[in-house]
């Protein structure tokens, strides 16, 4: 599964529309199993399943007039439509709202019927634009859930400037801004490109926080020491691959400090996306 | 061919799922009534025929056929549904094709729905019925022609009252074409070929003759080649600016 990420205006939205079908490349080529986009186009859009960006239908169809027009569309006929039919709705629990307009339907419900009508014909490739934008906690929860689901048989493309999402859902992250590919990685190793990829942060219960910003920066292992004044959360970055951590909890018993936690850092996926898309170390 | 057909079926069924349809039929009767009994003169003229009922059409479709019509892409742009169906593994023409055929077919309807004006000249005397189907085809075939005017105007804007004006805009001039006002106007500085294409364009012209009863393969022509040009250039207009 590929998350595509990047910061609004950055070209998500017309990567997908390239990959789907609905706007040309001004130049090179896009193809989707084996099928141009550009000469063969219904061959590939045959091929695939696409969610665009808000989850636009027919407003005034029934949800599940919708969904036929799409699986007749698709080509599917008979028994297979109907069974496709069912298991779309089983999966995106839409039975409720069957029988309703488009037109009335939440945001959330909106959004599956969708992501229905992009699996309807069990496509091999499915190309999702931002597919929980705008949905409450939960529903968030259960797309994302839903999405794992299918990433076992198929290949996903998903838009997102969600990050935690990219970390829960993708093996893959592509980050691009102003139309160009600035990194394409796992999402392990993005977050490894962090600064407090393996730092240590600590705080305090009592206010030596000074003190014990410069014990750490006397150990060979820290190359800087940052305190956060707000927060008084300590944050020691380490010099080298050597890990931090046990040479801290070490001194901390030995000092006896205060401790209220003490953490290893994995890295902030935050932190790289911006460092990535603005070229600052933000 | 199986697509144009899901294509229509869909787009016919959205014209009567909303309020819309019923409106504009009933409108439709209630302007094509008004005009022939009391600016066609219908009784007044005491000759069994239909040419006042039909003498309007051209009127009526002018503000009518593009309310249709922009129904058919503008709105889809507008909702954003568009990027949904021209992703789904269908060609342009075939998209186009559908969505002309069912607003055609919706204009049928509505025209068929006049029917009772036709029993009532049969009652009245006896007219000539070979005549007025003719002119019913004629008056289809007019409907197609704004109709695709419509179809290739709304696949430009999203703006749905542009479509709206900038249809019925057209949809004058190809009817003008015809009239001597504007044929006077250009014959003082145009070269007379060029004057007689404008004129040969014109919907009235051709429209007329068919109204009349007389069956021309070149009127029929006309409009089926209108129709088609029209649409060929919707499809080209919809795969330059499908996305903005």
């Amino acid at each position: 599964m590929l998350g595509f990420l990047g910061p609004n205006g950055a070209g998500k939205t017309t990567t997908m529309r390239m990959i789907a079908g609905f706007v040309a490349p001004s130049s090179g080529t896009v193809s989707v199993c084996g099928h141009s986009l550009t000469t063969d186009t219904v061959a590939a859009q045959a091929c695939m399943g696409y969610l665009p960006e808000g989850a636009p239908g027919y407003d005034e169809m029934t949800v599940a007039g919708f969904l036929r027009f799409t699986a007749d569309i698709r080509g599917l006929a008979g028994e297979r439509r109907r069974s496709r039919m069912n298991d779309v709705t089983e999966r995106l629990h839409l039975a409720p709202v069957l029988r309703q307009r488009l037109l009335t339907l939440s945001k959330g419900f909106r959004r599956r019927v969708g992501l229905a009508q992009a699996i309807i014909h069990d496509p091999k490739v499915l190309i999702l634009d931002e597919p929980t934008d705008g949905l409450d906690p939960n529903q968030k929860q259960e797309v994302r859930q839903l999405i794992r689901e299918m990433a076992a048989d198929k290949i996903i493309v998903i838009s997102t400037h969600i990050l935690e999402e990219v970390e829960a859902l993708c093996n893959r992250v592509m980050i691009i801004a102003h139309g160009r590919l600035l990194a394409d990685d796992t999402p392990d190793g993005l977050i490894a490109r962090s600064r407090y990829h393996n730092a240590v942060s600590l705080s305090l219960t009592d206010d030596s926080a000074n003190k014990v910003k410069t014990d750490l920066a006397a150990l060979q292992q820290v190359a800087s020491v940052e305190l956060d004044e707000a927060t008084g959360r300590i944050t020691a970055f380490p010099s080298s691959e050597q890990p931090l951590l046990p040479e801290i909890s070490r001194l901390a018993s030995h000092l006896n400090w205060s401790l209220k936690e003490l953490h290893l850092e994995s890295g902030r996926m935050e932190e790289v996306f911006r460092k990535i898309t603005t070229g600052n170390n933000a | 061919m199986k697509q144009i057909r899901i294509i229509f079926k869909r787009e016919l069924a959205a014209y009567f799922s909303t309020p819309l349809a019923f409106v504009f039929i009933v409108i439709f009767q209630l302007l094509a009534g008004a005009f022939t009994f009391y600016l066609g003169n219908f009784f007044e003229r005491g000759q069994a025929d239909l040419s006042s009922f039909f003498g309007f059409h051209p009127w009526l479709y002018l503000f009518l056929i593009p309310a249709i019509s922009l129904l058919l892409l503008a709105e889809e742009r507008s909702s954003g549904s568009i990027e949904l169906l021209l992703c789904l593994p269908l060609t342009l023409w075939q998209a186009t094709l559908g969505k002309f055929l069912a607003a055609w077919t919706f204009a049928a309807i509505a025209l068929a729905l006049t029917f009772p004006i036709w029993i009532t000249v049969n009652y009245l005397g006896q007219p000539d019925n070979g005549a007025i189907v003719t002119a019913y085809l004629g008056s289809l075939l007019m409907a197609g022609g704004f109709l695709a005017i419509g179809v290739c105007i709304s696949a430009a804007t999203r703006n749905q009252v542009i479509a709206f004006i900038l249809t019925v805009v057209v949809c004058f001039l190809f009817l003008l074409s015809g009239f001597d006002l504007v044929l006077g106007v250009l014959q003082g500085w145009l070269p007379q070929l060029i004057v007689d294409t404008i004129a040969s364009f014109s919907f009235l012209t051709h429209f007329h003759a068919l109204a009349k009863g007389v069956i021309d393969l070149r009127d029929i022509v006309f409009f089926a080649a209108l129709i088609a040009s029209w649409l060929y250039a919707s499809t080209i207009v919809l795969s330059l600016k499908k996305a903005d």
